[in-house]
């Protein structure tokens, strides 16, 4: 079987189907046990979901001494000399993240699913996703490897482009692109694998009538793998969209690589970090994770609530 | 979304040059997504000086690997091995937790009824579409205030709150498990608590491990939560010991020229080791990785 991903089941209503108090007698729901088997979730989901997005509110909305500050920290923060330039740097690594995770991915997904040998598609599935075991700081240290062409195993390729130190590499006007690499080598793989999946559950028939009416490989993606691949793209440009905009571990190991060519507030987590820890401001600190919170939660919230991207194949 | 055909069509590239094209293509992708990985492979044999001077791709000697092994494992009296017993203390406590937790969790949403389910389940997929990184702050404000910071639980718990496992034992509960066979373990005598372990929990055998698999590699690779919670080097796993060991690397860091000051080859030998437990897990559950059946799982 397939586990689905975010699907319909929660999106589109399967909570209607059982709905409290049937009167079969034979229920569960007569029994407290649900409450029991829950109740350690719904305690943890308090403890890290709820109460500290409400704690962040609060401390957004005060000053150091606990008074009242209306918007006086946002407005603090986004006036900061920093705010601007970090968003800039957060967007255009967005956009190159983006558009390389939908172009590759998909045009990879595609071509990995018409190789017919069932071995090598299922090797070149393995060696694509094979980079997601380096997640975190192991695949930035990883990059930094390649990336200095004393060391780096691709150093003819960057001394061909002129890049002929780490530091050269490391130019500010290349970091977006830099960490658009070193995330995509990270992620890509499990999303080439979804879309493989999903390509599988495209009815046969579809797919043979279309050869029968004299499609090509490239029509037949164009025209019906492609729109019948829509939500998962839209899933998967969201899901990234969102964790994108946490952007942290990859400029901080560079920023500390570098002896900070990379500046330490070089995103907006980053300054979050820098108003708690070196500032000590955890007012500041809350109003930026809280910009960030609500546009994780309004990205999810489309989603969960635009559920018709998951309807039923 | 079910049960994949047993044998999906797949649409040929027509013609010699169709074909070339596409093999061109997956094969520079295989370059880009495996040389880094054979490269560090390599990497680890090598002496500073062979690294930047001999080919990447040529073997160095056991002596070499040795060394840097010596080096790594001797770097601030023995600090890799405390962070390595950190991070695996961290992982499977909180894996531990979290299968406690969420497989009650999903099977109480998937098949009992209780006040607010409806919320919760909302409330589930909300949290888990948000990327875990947003709550990291607000969770250390939060506990901050309550004085829980540098306490091995200021990382076990938050990472114990694993929604997407609760949803995947969710869905599986309420499309896998036949209703009337619960109902018949209920006629034959079963308690309410025995029908599920007795009966729901060995049919959710796979998604137990599904959710094991998920929750281990998460936790395990999770940098920025033990990051910002763990103040003394006593504490970090071995993902935030890596940036002290970067710190320590004067390719990388001039200023740290010193005794104890860390080679490259000593410092991909530490990346390796860092991920080590991970890439064993993903090459035993490499089949149904490939598979698609971790769809959704990708969180990043």
């Amino acid at each position: 079987m397939t586990i689905a991903p975010p699907s319909d089941e929660l999106a589109a209503g399967a909570f209607e189907r059982r709905r409290p108090g049937r009167p079969t007698g034979r229920g569960p729901g007569r029994t407290p046990i649900g409450y029991v088997f829950v109740s350690l979730y719904a305690l943890l989901a308090l403890a890290f979901g709820v109460v500290p997005s409400l704690y962040a509110v609060l401390l957004a909305f005060t000053n150091a001494d606990g008074g009242f500050a209306g918007v006086g920290n946002f407005t603090k923060v986004v006036s900061d000399f920093r705010f601007w330039p970090a968003v800039l740097h957060v967007t255009l690594y967005l956009v190159i993240w983006l558009v390389a995770l939908v172009v590759f991915v998909v045009g990879l997904a595609l071509l990995v699913h018409a190789v017919r040998l069932r071995w090598a598609s299922t090797a070149l599935r393995f060696v694509y996703y094979l980079p997601g075991a380096l997640a975190g700081a192991s695949s930035v240290l990883l990059w930094l490897f390649v990336l200095d062409p004393t060391a780096s195993p691709v150093s003819g390729l960057l001394r061909a482009f002129g890049f002929d130190s780490f530091v050269a590499v490391i130019q500010p006007g290349n970091l977006p692109a830099i960490f658009a690499i070193i995330a995509f080598w990270t992620g890509a793989g499990g999303w080439i694998v979804i879309m493989y999946g999903a390509l599988n559950n495209i009815s046969t028939e579809v797919l043979e009538a279309a050869q029968v009416d004299g499609a090509g490989a490239v029509q037949i993606a164009l025209r019906i793998q492609l729109p019948l691949l829509r939500k998962w793209i839209a899933y998967m440009g969201v899901m990234s969209l969102a964790a994108g905009t946490q952007l942290f571990v990859e400029p901080q190991l560079l920023s500390q690589a570098s002896n900070a060519v990379v500046p330490n507030d070089y995103s907006l987590n980053q300054l979050a970090y820098q108003y708690a820890f070196q500032q000590n401001d955890f007012n500041g600190a809350a109003a930026i994770s809280l910009i960030l919170l609500v546009v994780a939660l309004l990205l999810s919230w489309v989603f969960v609530t635009r559920g018709g991207l998951f309807e039923k194949e | 979304m079910s049960a994949v055909s047993a044998e999906p069509r797949r649409v040929s590239l027509r013609g010699w040059s169709g074909r070339a094209v596409a093999g061109f293509v997956l094969t520079l992708f295989v370059f880009f997504f495996a040389v880094p990985i054979v490269w560090l492979l390599f990497a680890v044999t090598k002496s500073a000086k062979a690294l930047t001077v001999s080919n990447p791709f040529a073997l160095g000697s056991w002596s070499d690997f040795v060394s840097n092994w010596h080096q790594l494992f001797g770097f601030q009296d023995g600090a890799v091995t405390t962070w390595i017993g950190n991070s695996a203390f961290y992982a499977l406590g909180a894996l531990a937790l979290t299968l406690l937790v969420s497989v009650p969790a999903g099977y109480a949403l998937a098949l009992t009824e209780f006040k607010l389910r409806k919320a919760l389940l909302v409330l589930t997929l909300v949290v888990m579409l948000i990327p875990s990184t947003a709550l990291v702050l607000p969770i250390f404000l939060e506990l901050n205030s309550v004085g829980l910071i540098g306490s091995p639980l200021s990382v076990i718990l938050p990472m114990s709150f694993f929604p997407f496992g609760v949803y995947l034992t969710y869905i599986y509960f309420s499309t896998s498990i036949p209703r009337d066979l619960l109902a018949a373990a209920r006629i034959d005598g079963c308690t309410e608590f025995q029908v599920f372990t007795r009966i729901a929990l060995p049919l959710g055998a796979p998604i137990v491990a599904l959710v094991a698999f998920f929750s281990f590699v998460q936790n395990w690779n999770n940098f920025f939560l033990p990051f910002v919670m763990l103040p003394s080097s006593d504490g970090y796993p071995i993902q935030v010991g890596l940036t002290s060991l970067l710190a320590a690397t004067p390719a990388f860091n001039p200023s740290s020229a010193g005794s104890d000051s860390v080679q490259l080859p000593t410092l991909a030998l530490a990346t390796i080791v860092s991920i080590l437990p991970v890439l064993i897990v993903f090459l035993f559950s490499q089949r149904f990785l490939v598979e698609g059946m971790t769809a959704g799982g990708t969180k990043e």
